[in-house]
């Protein structure tokens, strides 16, 4: 792997960059794989050059890397934790556990070994290294993005989401903040799409990629799952499924679709194909800040709806501003999650009824 | 070793993998090779990463438990899934409608098509591609150039080496095709189970996928589509592995063990499974993959109710505090038959980070074993990277017998219909005379044709019942106050399991286990190494290449052959060995070379 430094410390103009993957959080690797799925544009496309206007695209990632493992493998970030390797994009997957709540010399989970000691190293000491240094930041997956699963109420690890984990007034060389690209996993195209973005803000050819409030790109998670679903009419018309035998709307069985910004039952799975409530699955809002937690247990009809689905006939502003109460409700992360050196997670392995 | 009768002065040299790529966390392989006498003296298996999924599932309303165990896996959640709906559906005593299974088990039947093709053919056969064979044995490509493809009727290619260039990274037109595959199989998947990888319409109780007719047409259409691309697989596959057999004799020592291998069935025999642990016996041995446990040739069981009793979590090398101070969660089995404190049902997981020591604690991975009740061996099973368990218990109950597959009792008959180019074709795999590398993975595109064969009984079920007017998905169920329940499944690299406990209608206990602690666990209590170290171990080194450009091929198609989940590309030892005056130094990463 080359070790290229990058002529200059413009912001824009880069001709090429490597993409730095690491998927070493809290994780199960889901994002790594759906982005495989991802076929418009596939992330060959990206890395053999088809899509115009990017910059060559050097891609580090485990999964899709063609260099040799171990250390050879490591190299790259090695290099770019040096400041011998730039400008790169770093990408990280899986939400970050807290190294703090740890009393000696243990460790979550690592990337590779601390080359002094032979230990492994923790997975924070490469954030802490690369982050700042990096071009842009971007999180993949609800994991990285907001804590997800492994920071579920009840665990042991204390995780958090990148932007708690760096502060949410971080910055990276680009300038921007951490960038969200949350799903549990991702959906493959989004993924790809907000990567084309940074991807031409690095060559000069786009303005920086607009991010809401909880950092997501707006144009993909600026809607309701509810505003994309195929079965809104039977909300509409307050015809609800009793069960999961019906073609109708999921919320009575579990939908959180009203409240949940996601774009996947209007954009498909893959090729358009699949989705959630469009095929019979409800919402259980895995994009959120708030999931699991705010969403549990997901086969209940969501708190609110009643409410909600009773006022459906004399629809209207009403709803529009219910709906925005709770959508605020669960746009935000629990508190529990964060860098401090204690865990308040609710964690208790000796747990009894 | 197969050749040497004498050996020489050994010339130990510490080699490491870390990481292996790999979907699920780290994997890092830790070796000691003696370079004189051409031979891996020593390994240790590493994982350093912990979740604790049994931890934080503790308390949670026991139908998010589906929901939220996918989430252990980024290529094979969906088997979780389906594997804690299995274990719920038990403790809530609910049986799903028939055409529920047909849907759930052509979903897994995609998943094992997706993930064991772009495995094995964009990852695994790296290792075998003529990039890495001419970086490893020069002398075997020349050879493979002059030596002519025996199916080369089947697959189009004239010589061993063309079908190896074909599987080159990036630029093989194998390589290629099979990353379309695995998207085309993927959204076969998408059809019936919503998303992949973690699925949106699989419930306790059944699914809530729409049954229309076009539900399985367009799945249908997809499956014919990649049937000749099934059987090229299956034909260029047995093309290199037995030229590897015939052109490296002793090849066969590579990754071999004693024949040690668990199967937990897969695919619900919907006329028969009625998921109550007083039948499991029955309906265990009616599903579609037969479950059982093989050893030393034998079938030992096929009955799900001993498989379950003979569970055994150890710990030995692993970051965990011990449990057998706790109290029991259950005592005795729904039969009756006293449960052990080491079973799952009775586990609870208290994780102690610390600092790894090749001589003490090493992993986050624990050690299942399984108690052999007659000779009393807590059993090292491995799951041959999930095929080569499945054909070999099935093919040895020879139970098995559909249109479309068949158990004879020493192989495994799969039909496939003809396709866009090649005609209706029968595979037969049959018994190997080893459990080792080439045989685990010869057994995986054998199983990517059974997978495709089930689909198209279950397609014909399903549209049969679709069009008598039996759309009845989902089975409405109440969620007990105590209960337990336990679910076995294949995830696709090899057993899965799940065991739940329920009071006062939340999780009181929650334990999967997937294969992949199975097959790497580090040594546990009595020094049993896991079947990743056992395998290595002991092996023969073919690689042309020594220790100071030594890439470790042979390792790696070791490890690789048990499908630790997904590895990239190439890892490989780059970079100079440390040659060591004691064998007893600690193991370094590659950069203290
Ligand atoms: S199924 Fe969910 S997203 Fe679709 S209309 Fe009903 S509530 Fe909205
Ligand atoms: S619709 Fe809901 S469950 Fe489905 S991907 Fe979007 S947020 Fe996740």
């Amino acid at each position: 792997m080359s070790t290229q430094s990058s002529t200059t410390e413009e912001r824009t103009g880069i001709d090429e960059i490597h993409i730095l993957w690491i998927s070493e959080g809290m994780s199960c690797d889901g994002d790594t794989v759906s982005l495989t799925a991802a076929d418009q544009p596939s992330i060959e496309d990206v890395v053999l050059g088809l899509i115009p206007g990017l910059p060559k695209v050097n891609l580090v990632n485990k999964v899709l890397s063609p260099s040799l493992g171990g250390e050879d493998f490591l190299a790259p970030y090695r290099a770019a934790a040096r400041g011998d390797l730039k400008p790169f994009i770093l990408v990280i997957e899986g939400s970050i556990p807290n190294q703090r709540i740890i009393d000696g010399e243990g460790y979550w989970t690592s990337f590779g070994n601390d080359p002094e000691t032979g230990q492994p190293q923790p997975l924070n000491w490469w954030i802490d290294q690369l982050a700042p240094k990096a071009f842009a930041v971007v999180a993949a997956g609800t994991c990285a993005t907001f804590g997800g699963i492994h920071a579920m109420a009840g665990n042991p690890t204390g995780c958090m989401g990148l932007a708690d984990y760096l502060g949410w007034e971080f910055r990276s060389q680009a300038g921007l903040p951490v960038v969200n690209v949350p799903g549990c996993p991702i959906q493959p195209e989004n993924f790809m799409e907000t990567l084309i973005w940074v991807l031409q803000h690095a060559a000069g050819t786009a303005p920086p990629p607009p991010l809401d409030h909880m950092l997501r790109p707006q144009w993909l998670f600026g809607k309701t799952v509810h505003e994309g679903c195929d079965r809104a009419a039977y909300y509409e018309q307050a015809d609800f499924g009793k069960d999961y035998n019906s073609p109708k709307c999921l919320v009575k069985t579990g939908c959180w679709g009203p409240v949940v910004n996601c774009n996947v039952p209007k954009r498909g799975w893959m090729a358009g194909i699949g989705g959630c409530p469009n095929v019979g699955g409800i919402c259980i809002g895995c994009t959120m800040p708030g999931f699991p937690d705010a969403f549990m247990p997901f086969m209940d009809e969501p708190p609110g709806a009643t409410l909600s689905t009773l006022a459906v006939k004399p629809y209207g502003a009403v709803i529009r501003r219910l709906r925005g109460l709770t959508n605020d409700m669960v746009n935000h992360e629990p508190k529990w999650r964060h860098n401090k050196q204690k865990l308040t997670s609710g964690y208790n392995p000796h747990y009894r009824p | 070793m197969t050749t040497s009768t004498k050996r020489k002065p050994e010339q130990i040299v510490d080699m490491s993998w870390d990481p292996i790529t790999r979907i699920i966390g780290n994997l890092g392989i830790y070796t000691k090779i003696d370079f004189a006498n051409r031979e891996v003296v020593e390994c240790h298996s590493t994982s350093s990463l912990f979740r604790g999924y049994s931890v934080f599932m503790k308390g949670k309303d026991p139908r998010d438990a589906g929901f939220i165990t996918s989430r252990i896996c980024g290529i094979c959640g969906d088997n979780h899934t389906t594997c804690s709906n299995y274990a719920q559906q038990m403790a809530y005593g609910v049986k799903p409608p028939k055409l529920a299974e047909h849907i759930t088990n052509l979903g897994e039947a995609a998943e094992y098509m997706f993930d064991h093709t772009i495995f094995q053919d964009n990852l695994v056969f790296v290792d075998f591609c003529e990039a890495m064979v001419k970086a490893t044995n020069p002398g075997l490509l020349t050879r493979a150039e002059r030596t002519s493809a025996p199916r080369g009727a089947v697959h189009g290619f004239k010589t061993i080496a063309d079908i190896m260039k074909a599987f080159n990274p990036f630029e093989g037109e194998v390589y290629k095709e099979a990353l379309k595959v695995s998207r085309v199989t993927r959204e076969m998947f998408c059809l019936m189970e919503g998303r992949h990888v973690h699925p949106s319409t699989l419930y306790p109780g059944g699914v809530g996928t729409m049954p229309q007719p076009n539900t399985f047409t367009d799945y249908l259409s997809r499956l014919m589509h990649v049937i000749d691309f099934v059987k090229k697989a299956v034909a260029m596959n047995d093309d290199v592995f037995d030229f590897f057999y015939e052109a490296l004799p002793g090849y066969e020592e590579v990754g071999k063990r004693r024949i040690m291998l668990g199967c937990w069935g897969a695919w619900q025999n919907p006329d028969v499974v009625d998921y109550r642990y007083a039948t499991m016996n029955q309906w265990g041995k009616a599903m579609y993959v037969t479950p059982g446990i093989v050893v030393d040739g034998e079938l030992v069981t096929n009955n799900l109710v001993d498989i379950n009793l003979g569970l055994r979590i150890m710990l030995g090398s692993s970051y965990y505090e011990d449990w057998v101070n706790e109290r029991p969660f259950v005592t005795h089995d729904p039969l009756g038959n006293p449960v052990d404190m080491r079973h799952p049902w009775n586990q609870t997981t208290v994780p102690v980070p610390q600092k790894r020591d090749f001589d003490g604690k090493y992993s986050w991975v624990m050690s299942p074993r399984w108690h052999h009740p007659q000779t009393g061996e807590h059993l090292a099973l491995d799951t041959g990277g999930g095929p080569l368990a499945r054909l070999w218990t099935t093919a040895l109950s020879g139970i098995v017998d559909t249109p479309y597959v068949k158990a004879t009792g020493s192989s495994v008959r799969i039909s496939l219909p003809k396709g866009e180019s090649l005609p209706e074709t029968t595979l037969e795999w049959r018994i190997p005379k080893w459990s080792n590398t080439i045989e685990r993975d010869r057994a995986r595109p054998y199983f990517v044709a059974y997978a495709a064969a089930m689909a198209l009984q279950f397609l014909e079920e399903a549209m049969g019942m679709l069009r008598s007017g039996d759309t009845k998905v989902y089975e409405n169920f109440e969620v007990p106050d105590e209960a337990i329940g336990c679910g076995f499944h294949e995830a696709v690299r090899g057993v899965l399991s799940h065991h739940l406990v329920i009071r006062d209608k939340k999780i009181a206990n929650y334990h999967p286990y997937p294969p992949t602690p199975w097959n790497a666990s580090p040594r546990d209590i009595y020094g049993t190494p896991g079947p990743y170290e056992d395998a290595v171990k002991g092996q023969p080194i073919f690689e042309e290449n020594g220790p100071d450009d030594f890439k470790g091929v042979d390792i790696m198609r070791t490890v690789r052959s048990f499908d630790p989940c997904l590895p990239c590309g190439v890892h490989m030892y780059m970079g100079k060995g440390k040659t060591l005056s004691t064998v007893h130094s600690p193991t370094y990463g590659a950069s203290h070379g």
